[in-house]
């Protein structure tokens, strides 16, 4: 579905953010060229059609870019209505995804993303591990109200929010060996532990979802080291 | 439900000098939605606020039969999608609804930081040329948005992007004025100044814009370089 070169996506098999836009893909059988960004580097083709933040992932259909991966999933949906409906059909519920999507973005992944650079720093680090086990909660506690019993966010299928954390599984996993802690973990979040395994055996994500170590190699040969403390 | 009713089972708690709470009850105000007004006193937010928004702790949140839901954006395609006998704000176009979504965005995360950085000098003496130059490019970037041809964003009528572009009209004004230079001129955007016009035009946008005084005075406050611990959370 969808002819061989109509569909582009620029991006990386690292970024959390391209992983969503290719599950979104996956899940309603598109067809799609991945345009694979070297590390360190954004190529022409991604600093003409993504000007304003010159960030992956950037669709690309008839042509036209698209950016923003959120915005990317609620155009995969509402373009393609064939297969399964990514936002759920009742207004409440798709804006209560819509809600926990933007707190993934605006105060999950920061804090999840910047534990890196306190890496060292007990204190700080600790800090950041609250945050991170705290947000883990939130959405712990949402999963157990939206899901009501069923395998996803979504229900029996994927759906937006599923999609939405979906990518930052991997990284998380990440997080876990860098620092030595639990976070996702039937001991700390018993729910989303199961939802991790239904996730990583459905179709759209089985074969793109990244292991911890190939993660952690690519963190090492690219963007080396943690920086020292600041004194 | 009569006309003039209030819906019992909606109510928006709002900070009225907050444009996130202007964009919700304008969306409301021009589908001839009626409404509970709560005012928060966010130095002192009220127990409703904290049960219906724990995660963020923050106005506008809007109460439906008794279902809360906070973050304007998220409020205003809320109400398009439920409210569905008055106009809808959204186009029905999946490409131009991903384009109104990115450019929402694209005000709040990137356009209005800058805007407030380089007119409230919020940055070092030395960088401060080159952030009125960010500022204006971000500028530029959504009037070229606009366009010459364009009544509104929305084409001829108000859309999602009009009110979510709305703190153009209302509190830049009153910060420029406080600061005493104009970032946003009539000569230099000549399309967003023409879109002001056409917006100040329509009484639900007038209504829904707040008062100069409290609004110049805040801005006054803040130039004056004070840390405010008790800042208004604009959201």
């Amino acid at each position: 579905m969808g002819k061989k070169g109509e569909v582009k996506l620029i991006g990386s098999w690292v970024s959390p953010f391209v992983f969503r836009a290719r599950v979104a893909l996956n899940l309603k059988s598109i067809d799609f060229e991945f345009l694979q960004e070297k590390a360190g580097s954004k190529s022409d083709l991604l600093l003409k059609s993504n000007p304003v933040h010159k960030k992956i992932p950037v669709l690309i259909h008839h042509d036209k870019p698209i950016c923003e991966s959120l915005v990317i999933v609620q155009y995969i949906d509402e373009t393609w209505t064939h297969g399964p409906s990514i936002l759920p059909s009742d207004p409440y519920d798709r804006a209560i995804a819509r809600f926990w999507a933007a707190y993934l973005d605006e105060k999950f992944f920061p804090a999840l993303k910047s534990i890196r650079m306190v890496q060292g720093q007990g204190d700080e680090v600790e800090k950041k591990l609250k945050e991170i086990k705290e947000g883990l909660g939130l959405l712990d506690d949402a999963l157990v109200k939206i899901s009501k019993g069923k395998p996803f966010f979504g229900g029996e299928e994927l759906g937006y929010l599923d999609i939405a954390l979906s990518g930052f599984v991997a990284w998380i996993q990440v997080r876990e060996k860098t620092f030595d802690v639990k976070l996702l973990h039937e001991s700390t979040t018993p729910n989303l532990a199961v939802w991790v395994h239904n996730l990583s055996a459905h179709p759209a994500v089985k074969d793109i979802i990244p292991t911890a170590d190939a993660l952690i190699e690519w963190v090492r040969l690219n963007l080396g080291p943690p920086p020292p403390p600041a004194n | 439900m009569g006309e003039n009713e209030i819906d019992e089972g909606l109510k928006v708690y709002g900070f009225s000098i907050s444009p996130f709470t202007r964009k919700v009850e304008m969306t409301l105000n021009l589908k001839g939605i009626k409404y509970e007004h709560i005012e928060e006193d966010l130095n002192n937010k009220s127990s409703d606020l904290l049960r219906y928004n724990p995660v963020h702790k923050a106005t506008p949140v809007l109460l439906h039969n008794g279902n809360p839901l906070p973050e304007s954006l998220i409020i205003m395609e809320y109400i398009d999608d439920t409210w569905t006998d008055a106009d809808p704000i959204m186009p029905p176009d999946p490409y131009d609804r991903a384009m109104v979504r990115f450019w929402a965005n694209f005000i709040d995360t990137k356009l209005v930081p800058a805007i407030k950085v380089a007119v409230l000098r919020e940055c070092e003496e030395e960088e401060h040329e080159k952030k009125i130059e960010e500022a204006k490019h971000w500028v530029k970037t959504i009037e070229n948005v606009l366009g010459e041809k364009k009544k509104f964003f929305g084409g001829e009528k108000i859309g999602y992007l009009d009110i979510a572009a709305i703190w153009l009209i209302g509190w830049v004004p009153a910060m420029q004025e406080a600061a005493g230079w104009e970032l946003i001129s009539k000569e230099k955007f000549p399309f967003l100044s023409a879109w002001t016009q056409e917006m100040l035009s329509h009484q639900v946008v007038r209504d829904n814009l707040p008062h100069r005084d409290p609004l110049h005075a805040y801005y006054v406050w803040r130039l004056s370089g004070f840390k405010p611990e008790l800042t208004p959370v604009f959201k």
